[in-house]
Parts: C-alpha cells; sequence; structure tokens
C-alpha cells in the first residue's frame, strides 16, 4: 500500500480524467449510433485504430499534427459513411444481430488489413513540439498533450450539444431516436439522418485513436479493448443515452484510475464489478430508458 | 560405348567432381527441419526475423554439402501463437513432411505444447523461445534442447548488474502473465541478495495500452531504478508515457530485454538511456569475427541486420546439423548424445555450451543501453558491458529435478 498523500490522490483523480475523456469520445459516438439506429457497431474500435493509423499517415505527407487531427477524423467519418450506406442498409428492419455480425465480421477485417498494410510492429506518433513537455500543476508535473485531450474533448462535447439541441437536423436526430414512426409520418427522410449519425459517430471514433496515437502508440490491435471497454461504459451510462456516455465514460477512468492506486491487479475487473452493480441497481443503466432493446 | 553415352559420363563425371557436394547433397532424400513460428499476430515480426536465420543456416549448410552428404530443407509453418495450433503443425511437420528435426517456438505456452509433440513422437527439438520450464522438470526430456535465453538468467544477469551499476531502490512494473511473473519473482530475488529495496512492483494486464494511472505512485515513490517488464507493443507504450510523465529525467529506466525491431520503431526519443539487456546486437561484429562473419552473410542475403532472435534459430539449425554429422546418423537419441558428448559450439557471437545434465545453451549475453541519435540506419544501443556465460545465473540442474 502506497503512503496516500493528498498529492498523489489529486494526480491519480487527474489521470482518470485523461482515461474518462477517451473513454467519452469513443462511448458517445457508440451511444449515438445506437440510439438513433440500434445498431450495435462492433466495428468502433477498429475504427478508432484506423484514426490513428491515418494520422500517421498524413502526418507523414503534411508533417503537420494540426491538420491530421482535423483530416483523419474526416476520412475515418467518410469511411463510416460509406459503411452505412452501403452495407448496414440493407440489414435495416432485421434483427438488431445481423449489423452487430456484419460489424464485428468489418472490424476483423479492417484489423487484418491493418497488419497487412502498416506491419505488425506497430507505428509512433509524436505529439506536436508545442505540447510536448509537462505543465506544473501545484501537485505534480502533468503532460502538456494530456491537458490538451481534457481541453479538446469538452471543446467537442459543447459543439456535439450544441449541434443536437440548436438545429433543426439535431431535433430530427432527437426526435427520430423517440419515435422514428412519427417523424417519418411526417414526411422527413430518416435513411439520410443515419448515414449523417452514422458518419459523425465514426468520426467521433477516428478522432479519439488519432488523440490516443501520441499517448500509447498506433498498432492494429488497439482498438480490440478499448471497444469492449466502450461497451461497458454505454451499458453503465444507459444504451443510447448521451448524458450518460458521458457520465459514464468519467466515472469508469475515475474506477480505473484509483483501483490502478489502490489495488493494481483489480483495475481490469472492477470495470466490470462497477457494470454489475450499476445494472443491479438500475437494470438499464444510470440514465437509460426502459425497453430500448427489446 | 558410343558417342553419346561418352559426352554423358564425362560430363556427369566432371559436375560430381566440380561441385561434389552441391551434386552430392542432392542425390539423396534431403533431411528435413521443421520450424513452427507465429509468423501471423502479434509477434509477426520476431518470427519473420527468425525465418531469416533459419533460411540462412540452410543456406550454409547446402553451401556445404548439406547434412550427412544429404540435402537440407527448413520448413516453416505457422503457429499462430496457439498452443493447440503449435502442436498440430508440428504432428504434421514430422508425420507428413518427415522431418527429422524441430527447431522453433516462439512463446513459452506454444513452444511448450510444440515440445509434448516432439516427445510424443521422439524427434528432437531446439526451442528457441525464452522460457524457465523447458528445460525442467517436468517438461524437458533428453531429445528437448533450449537455444534461447531464459527469464531467470536474463533477470538475473540484468538484475546484478543494474544493481551494481544503477542503483538499489527499484520499483518493478510487470505484465501479470508467465514470463512477465517469472521476470518478477527473480528481480526481487536478485535484489534482495544485493541488499536493495523494492519499493514496489505492480502487475498489469498483457497488451495494456494505458500506463498513466500507474505513474503517479510511483514517481512518489522516487525509486532510483524503474524496471520494466512490458514485452511487445506495451513496450513502446509504457516508455512513451513514463517518458511524457517526466520520469526518464527522474529515474533511470532498466528491462530486462531490448527488442531491436521495437527499439527501431521507437527510436531514440524512447529508447536514448534506456538500459536492457539482450542475446545479441549486430554491431558485436566490431568486436567479434564470428559475429562478423554472420552478420556480412545475413545482411547480404536480406539486406538488414540480424534481429535479436533470428539467431536462435540460426544456431538451432546449425547445430541439429552438427549433432547429425558428430552421430553420423539422424536418430534424435544419437543426435542428443552426441551434442551432449561434444557440448561446444560457436555459431554467431563465441563460444556457447550445452550444459548436459538439462540441454540448456549457456552463452554470453550483452547490457545496452539506447543511443539518443541513431548511427545509421540500425545503430540503436550502445553496448555497454558484455556478461559472460555462467551456468550460475541459470537454475541448476536439482533446482529444476534433474539431479
Amino acid at each position: 500500500m502506497p503512503d496516500i498523500t493528498a498529492s498523489a490522490l489529486a494526480a491519480q483523480v487527474f489521470t482518470g480524467l485523461v482515461l474518462g475523456m477517451i473513454f467519452v469520445l469513443l462511448a458517445i459516438g457508440l451511444s449515438l449510433i445506437f440510439g438513433l439506429m440500434t445498431v450495435v457497431n462492433f466495428a468502433h474500435g477498429s475504427l478508432y485504430m484506423l484514426g490513428a493509423y491515418f494520422g500517421v499517415f498524413l502526418f507523414g505527407y503534411t508533417k503537420d499534427f494540426w491538420i491530421s487531427l482535423v483530416v483523419a477524423p474526416l476520412m475515418v467519418g467518410t469511411l463510416g459513411l460509406c459503411i452505412e450506406r452501403f452495407l448496414i442498409r440493407r440489414l435495416y428492419g432485421r434483427s438488431p444481430d445481423d449489423p452487430l455480425l456484419l460489424t464485428f465480421g468489418l472490424s476483423l477485417i479492417i484489423v487484418e488489413a491493418a497488419r497487412m498494410i502498416w506491419g505488425k510492429i506497430g507505428l509512433t506518433l509524436d505529439p506536436p513540439r508545442a505540447l510536448g513537455g509537462a505543465v506544473n500543476l501545484g501537485f505534480m508535473n502533468f503532460p502538456a498533450y494530456r491537458l490538451f485531450v481534457i481541453v479538446i474533448t469538452i471543446g467537442v462535447l459543447i459543439g456535439l450539444w450544441l449541434f443536437l439541441e440548436r438545429t433543426n437536423v439535431g431535433l430530427i436526430i432527437r426526435a427520430g431516436s423517440r419515435d422514428p414512426l412519427m417523424v417519418r409520418a411526417l414526411g422527413i427522410d430518416l435513411s439520410r439522418i443515419w448515414l449523417l449519425v452514422f458518419g459523425i459517430g465514426t468520426a467521433l471514433a477516428g478522432l479519439a485513436g488519432i488523440l490516443a496515437g501520441p499517448m500509447r502508440g498506433v498498432y492494429a490491435e488497439m482498438g480490440v479493448t478499448m471497444v469492449i471497454e466502450s461497451f461497458v461504459v454505454i451499458v453503465v451510462g444507459g444504451m443510447g443515452s448521451l448524458v450518460g456516455a458521458v457520465v459514464a465514460g468519467l466515472l469508469m477512468g475515475q474506477v480505473v484510475g484509483l483501483t490502478t492506486f489502490f489495488a493494481p491487479k483489480l483495475a481490469e475487473i472492477m470495470v466490470f464489478i462497477t457494470m454489475a452493480v450499476v445494472l443491479l441497481v438500475r437494470p438499464s443503466g444510470l440514465f437509460g430508458e426502459a425497453g430500448l432493446l427489446e | 560405348m558410343n558417342r553419346r553415352s561418352f559426352l554423358t559420363t564425362t560430363a556427369l563425371a566432371a559436375a560430381s567432381f566440380g561441385f561434389p557436394a552441391v551434386l552430392r547433397a542432392q542425390s539423396k532424400d534431403p533431411i528435413r527441419i521443421g520450424c513452427p513460428l507465429p509468423l501471423t499476430g502479434p509477434f509477426g515480426a520476431l518470427a519473420a526475423d527468425m525465418q531469416r536465420g533459419a533460411q540462412l543456416a540452410e543456406v550454409e549448410l547446402n553451401a556445404k554439402g548439406g547434412i550427412l552428404g544429404r540435402k537440407v530443407e527448413v520448413l516453416f509453418r505457422d503457429d499462430q501463437l496457439k498452443p493447440a495450433v503449435g502442436a498440430q503443425r508440428t504432428q504434421e511437420l514430422i508425420e507428413k513432411e518427415k522431418c527429422q528435426f524441430i527447431v522453433g517456438g516462439l512463446a513459452a505456452h506454444v513452444q511448450m505444447a510444440i515440445n509434448e509433440q516432439t516427445k510424443k513422437s521422439k524427434v528432437l527439438f531446439v526451442s528457441t523461445s525464452q522460457s524457465d520450464e523447458i528445460s525442467a522438470k517436468p517438461d524437458t526430456s533428453p531429445i528437448t534442447f533450449h537455444e534461447a535465453l531464459n527469464p531467470t538468467i536474463t533477470s538475473r544477469a540484468v538484475g546484478n548488474w543494474v544493481a551494481d551499476n544503477l542503483g538499489k531502490k527499484w520499483w518493478i512494473i510487470y505484465a501479470d502473465y508467465a514470463w512477465g511473473k517469472q521476470n518478477n519473482a527473480v528481480l526481487q530475488e536478485v535484489l534482495k541478495k544485493k541488499g536493495g529495496t523494492v519499493l514496489g512492483s505492480t502487475p498489469y494486464p498483457l497488451g495494456s495500452a494505458e500506463f498513466s494511472a500507474h505513474l503517479p505512485k510511483i514517481q512518489a515513490a522516487k525509486p532510483e531504478v524503474l524496471m520494466t517488464v512490458t514485452p511487445g507493443a506495451d513496450n513502446i507504450a509504457f516508455l512513451k508515457q513514463a517518458i511524457s510523465y517526466g520520469m526518464k529525467k527522474e529515474m533511470k529506466i532498466a528491462q530486462p530485454l531490448h527488442w531491436i525491431a521495437y527499439g527501431k520503431e521507437g527510436g531514440p526519443d524512447l529508447y536514448a538511456d534506456i538500459y536492457a539487456g539482450i542475446n545479441f546486437y549486430w554491431e558485436l561484429q566490431d568486436t567479434i569475427p564470428q559475429a562478423k562473419r554472420y552478420v556480412e552473410a545475413f545482411q547480404k542475403k536480406f539486406n538488414i541486420p540480424p534481429g535479436d532472435y533470428s539467431c536462435y534459430a540460426y544456431s538451432g539449425c546449425l547445430e541439429v546439423a552438427r549433432g547429425a554429422e558428430l552421430a553420423k546418423s539422424t536418430d534424435s537419441d544419437k543426435v542428443a548424445d552426441a551434442l551432449r558428448k561434444n557440448p561446444v559450439y560457436d555459431h554467431y557471437k563465441g563460444k556457447e555450451w550445452w550444459r548436459t545434465c538439462d540441454n540448456k545453451a549457456m552463452q554470453d549475453m550483452w547490457i545496452l543501453k539506447g543511443r539518443d541519435k541513431l548511427k545509421g540506419e540500425w545503430g540503436i544501443y550502445d553496448i555497454v558491458s558484455r556478461i559472460p556465460a555462467n551456468e550460475e545465473y541459470d537454475r541448476t540442474c536439482a533446482e529444476k529435478g534433474l539431479a
């Protein structure tokens, strides 16, 4: 047991916050897609990985991290659009298992393709020079890049919130996830909205990937465990609930961070224990509405 | 004798005098060495390096006339890093392809499955994977040889050097599986004997990408040395994060092994001033003539220097050849006896020998330190120290249940 000083604990909480931010970015995309389309996107982890690889690729060409940071998620989002338009769209109206199997198969293909194209060793992506150092927070020296991840995630969340709450398209998305039949009856073409939402959700996965690259390295299997943990996050938060995805993502960051501090051997399993406890108390998650999965 | 048959006979005779070895080597059934490796999956890059080592051995053996005048063929199979697949591929290599010897394996658990199969088929096996169990009861056998280093040797050698040279207050972080746990246990034992303190030791699940949650605690403990037992892609992720938290400036970082493939990918940003052990590094060619010969031949054939694992496969193939020549037979028991009677060999880095009680290869290793600037494309490390082969670094045969 380490000495539990206030500053060590504060450092740990802050570290957990960054873990939570990556969870939030992945989970919110998953939740957005599930909430509107009831599609469980198993390829989310491999799109996260692609975001990181596209980032490395673009950085090789442009030598500019900022351009890569913007373009890589757009590339992943475009791929997401194609996946929805040409593959998933054929499966609407069938059992929710079908898109799940489809995206699961896709994830295997994408990971194997990444191994073939970029090799089995993995690549490295450096943070931009300006963010390479550490910032003194008083209780610890914290990597500047990780602070940047916190800031950018908050920025994206605010942008997404404004989009959903303040725009007409956002209104349709919210209405579509409540009652798709009624929205259709009003003469709105929901298939274009689904396309858009799948694109946004996958672009967020790509963004999480390129943000994670400079912290964790870039390799073909990087999304495999992330996708499972992100599913845990949206189950805890409530399937389809965006607020739930944010709260549960941050919660899981702290669960992992603090369990690692006190009992590192339990860190991995604690995530699942938390999920079990939450589901026992609230079967549809913290912010979930009952009956979405039936 | 007509003109035509005269010509054929003389041509044949001339040919067999001109290139006698090559021709004779091709005249009988080939001798086959089966080589199961995890060619696909996370260890694929290391396996590709090993494959190159075995291919070079094949070419060199055939250039010298093969084994017992018979051509040598090395057959590769992908074990997919799965024990069941490894066992099945090995069985195919032995029963279908009629391999007389098996050399290979990478990852302790797969190599164990291969060994079960070779024991059953009574075929000599040279393991090229790091493992403590393979040369100990109940897994080993008189026809099981172990060419690679093992966690005990590696961590005793590296641990002693680090305690003497870098500091005696350590924190250990290790991947929570067989290889990681063995290294952790040995490192703890070494430091205790040296009178040092382990301030803490943290397990983490193998394949993790995020280590930041471990770091503040380690920083607060202020160790002199951070020992990281983080194989594969974990190594790059861990070092990236430890360095971004400023830990390289606060403490020395050491690990049981460097892996050249990852050192190359991570580059000096990550690996400068990181200390670790290694079984072979190509710059040894500057001081060891045998290494120079090996590196040059390898470089000529593949256009890259050999990595750390190709040597095991290379040496393993040459050893079964040496054993077969000594025994004048491909019978596994006779070859094994011949190797034990003539245990000393030198294929790529100077003298090695088989300890006869457990068929374990005893060999030199080196301590490397990452450079802050590459020399050429592959000049990643400075060679800091040589650790001569020493049987005392391994467990005794009595401790292994073999006395």
